[in-house]
């Protein structure tokens, strides 16, 4: 039998092909430009808020934790807090959306574009916006008194990283939770409590033995040790603990993620 | 449009395959073939498996047994390949809503490997195509509902693909912009396009079809060119009554007494077959009015005249 893809189309199609990620990125890109503005001045407000009520409140009265001034604390402790809401939130909102209102991800899997390919695209899309809207706190925290190291340059990607991991979160949830509503209960119950526990705008040094321990399982814990290494010393081996966690959550959430579009998406 | 491939096998061959889901079983055991070139009309009520054998094609879903293959490409395993050359109509509106017309070409354009240096112009075919060139850069949300559908489609034909699957083309248009789009449709079927179209108005097959299939059930309950199913399952004409149910019941049971089929439409009773009704029948049967037979009244004998 003759080949008949040869006239048209090239006979040899990988698991993993540059052109459909390529495609989907353009089509985020396309987006984005509609709503970059809004999600630049957030990124920007929020930390300076944060900075201005914890460092002109609490601030006046801690002078420094585990040898940071206050505002190098809470400027790098934002950091880990943006990246959270920058990734998880489009994990779960704009990917169910996508999916179940839009009927977008129903459109590209159509087309040449294989599910493999649609999760790679979307979870480094996210990630990637994690991590420049992750790093602008560790900026505006430079007009407040921060001063700039080279070890800075390794936050967007630390930030990539750990939205990478946040992402996929978002996205498994998404084929887990029946209805958009639901993800209240995600936000209440699993993304809030995990900053009792991360040393973003205080440190664990005081919270009992159990927390502490509680604090090893959590990404957004790691994710904060290793901005502040990277702004202001690294610590070798504690730091590649670190990576490795928030490597293996990466891969952990993008398995449990593409099983869940899998399943939702090629019933 | 596309070259017809000198490939001798069918486009699409499906062959034993059985989808289930959970304990409902949405395609069974189906058998069916559309040759390169021709249009094939898939008919069928709603639920009779016709969206589902679409998502088979597409490698959407997986098939529980048998087996699969689009333009010479065994599926789901290489289905990626045959999605190159396929182009997807969905039920379904999943435009891009917040891009504009020509950005949501400009991505399939780029999906469909269209080399960079051509994209442009595919995309200028495709708009002037659907008659949207005026509108390419109108934002989805300010297009009319048959805007819509044909942008749809645009964007199933920006890669000239040598298959194009369309699923209810045009469930809840207009009639004018039904017309518009047969005639987009029947324009495609001259220019070599193999066309596999679901739907669930007769006269859009009978006017588009060269072909149809009648599902039920999951499994096609007959095939053939619209005339040649009317004269093996309906005849020519028939005879059509309206009265009291108890007068139609009474009609019903004398005709196929005598051998003749009968359909219910709404308030009346069909009488098939007619022009082979003994004179005496028909006496008996009162005065009723005579018309041609339908693709309708082979669809609701074959499929059963109640839903489910």
């Amino acid at each position: 039998m003759t080949d008949t893809a040869s006239h048209t189309a090239p006979t040899t199609v990988r698991r993993y092909e540059w052109v459909a990620f390529e495609a989907i990125w353009v089509r985020e890109l396309t987006l984005f430009r509609r709503y970059w503005a809004s999600t630049t001045f957030s990124a920007i407000v929020q930390p300076t808020i944060y900075l201005l009520a914890f460092g002109l409140g609490v601030g006046t009265l801690i002078t420094s934790i585990n040898g940071l001034s206050y505002v190098e604390y809470v400027g790098t402790g934002t950091v880990a807090m943006a990246v959270l809401f920058a990734s998880a939130f489009p994990g779960m909102f704009s990917t169910f959306v996508r999916r179940v209102f839009q009927r977008s991800y129903d459109a590209l899997l159509a087309a040449p574009v294989d599910i493999e390919e649609l999760v790679l695209a979307e979870g480094t899309w996210i990630a990637a916006k994690a991590g420049i809207f992750g790093s602008i706190p560790l900026v505006v925290t430079f007009f407040f008194g921060l001063t700039p190291t080279w070890g800075m340059l390794f936050v967007p990607f630390i930030a990539f990283l750990a939205g990478l991991g946040w992402a996929y979160f978002g996205m498994w949830q998404s084929t887990v939770v029946k209805t958009i509503d639901a993800f209240t209960y995600i936000t209440s119950a699993v993304l809030t409590p995990l900053f009792l526990v991360a040393g973003t705008f205080f440190p664990i040094s005081n919270l009992p033995p159990v927390l502490q321990a509680l604090a090893q399982l959590n990404p957004l814990f790691h994710c904060v040790q290793l901005v502040r290494d990277a702004c202001f010393g690294w610590q070798p081996l504690a730091d590649l603990y670190h990576f490795a966690v928030l490597l293996a959550f990466a891969l952990l959430m993008w398995e449990l993620a593409s099983t869940g579009m899998r399943r939702r998406l090629l019933a | 449009m596309a070259t017809p491939p000198v490939e001798t096998g069918p486009a699409i061959a499906l062959t034993g395959v059985v989808k289930r889901f959970g304990r409902i079983t949405a395609v069974n055991e189906l058998d069916l073939d559309v040759s390169y070139g021709t249009v094939l009309g898939l008919l069928g009520p709603n639920g009779a498996g016709k969206s589902t054998t679409m998502r088979l094609l597409t490698g959407q879903t997986e098939p529980d047994e048998g087996t699969i293959s689009v333009l010479g490409q065994p599926v789901p395993e290489r289905s990626k390949q045959a999605r190159l050359r396929m182009g997807v109509v969905p039920q379904q509106d999943n435009l891009d809503t917040e891009l504009t017309t020509r950005q949501n070409l400009d991505v399939f354009a780029s999906l469909y490997r269209i080399p960079r240096g051509e994209r442009r112009k595919a995309v200028d075919e495709a708009l002037a195509l659907a008659m949207l060139t005026d509108r390419a850069d109108a934002k989805v949300t300010e297009l009319s509902g048959g805007m819509r559908r044909r942008l749809l489609i645009a964007r199933g034909l920006v890669h000239r693909p040598d298959l194009v699957l369309l699923d209810e083309p045009t469930v809840g248009l207009d009639p004018q912009v039904r017309q518009e789009l047969w005639s987009l449709i029947d324009r495609l079927r001259t220019e070599g396009v193999t066309i596999l179209m679901s739907t669930h108005y007769i006269e859009e097959a009978e006017r588009l079809a060269d072909d149809v299939a009648v599902m039920s059930h999951g499994r096609v309950v007959a095939r053939g060119a619209p005339l040649t199913l009317l004269s093996e399952h309906a005849g020519t004409e028939a005879l059509e009554f309206f009265g009291t149910p108890d007068k139609l019941g009474r009609i019903e049971a004398l005709s196929r007494a005598a051998g003749l089929p009968t359909r219910r439409t709404g308030p009346s009773v069909s009488v098939l077959r007619a022009e082979s009704a003994p004179a005496a029948l028909v006496e008996s049967l009162g005065s009723g009015s005579r018309r041609a037979a339908t693709l309708e009244d082979v669809f609701v004998l074959l499929t059963g005249e109640r839903l489910e």
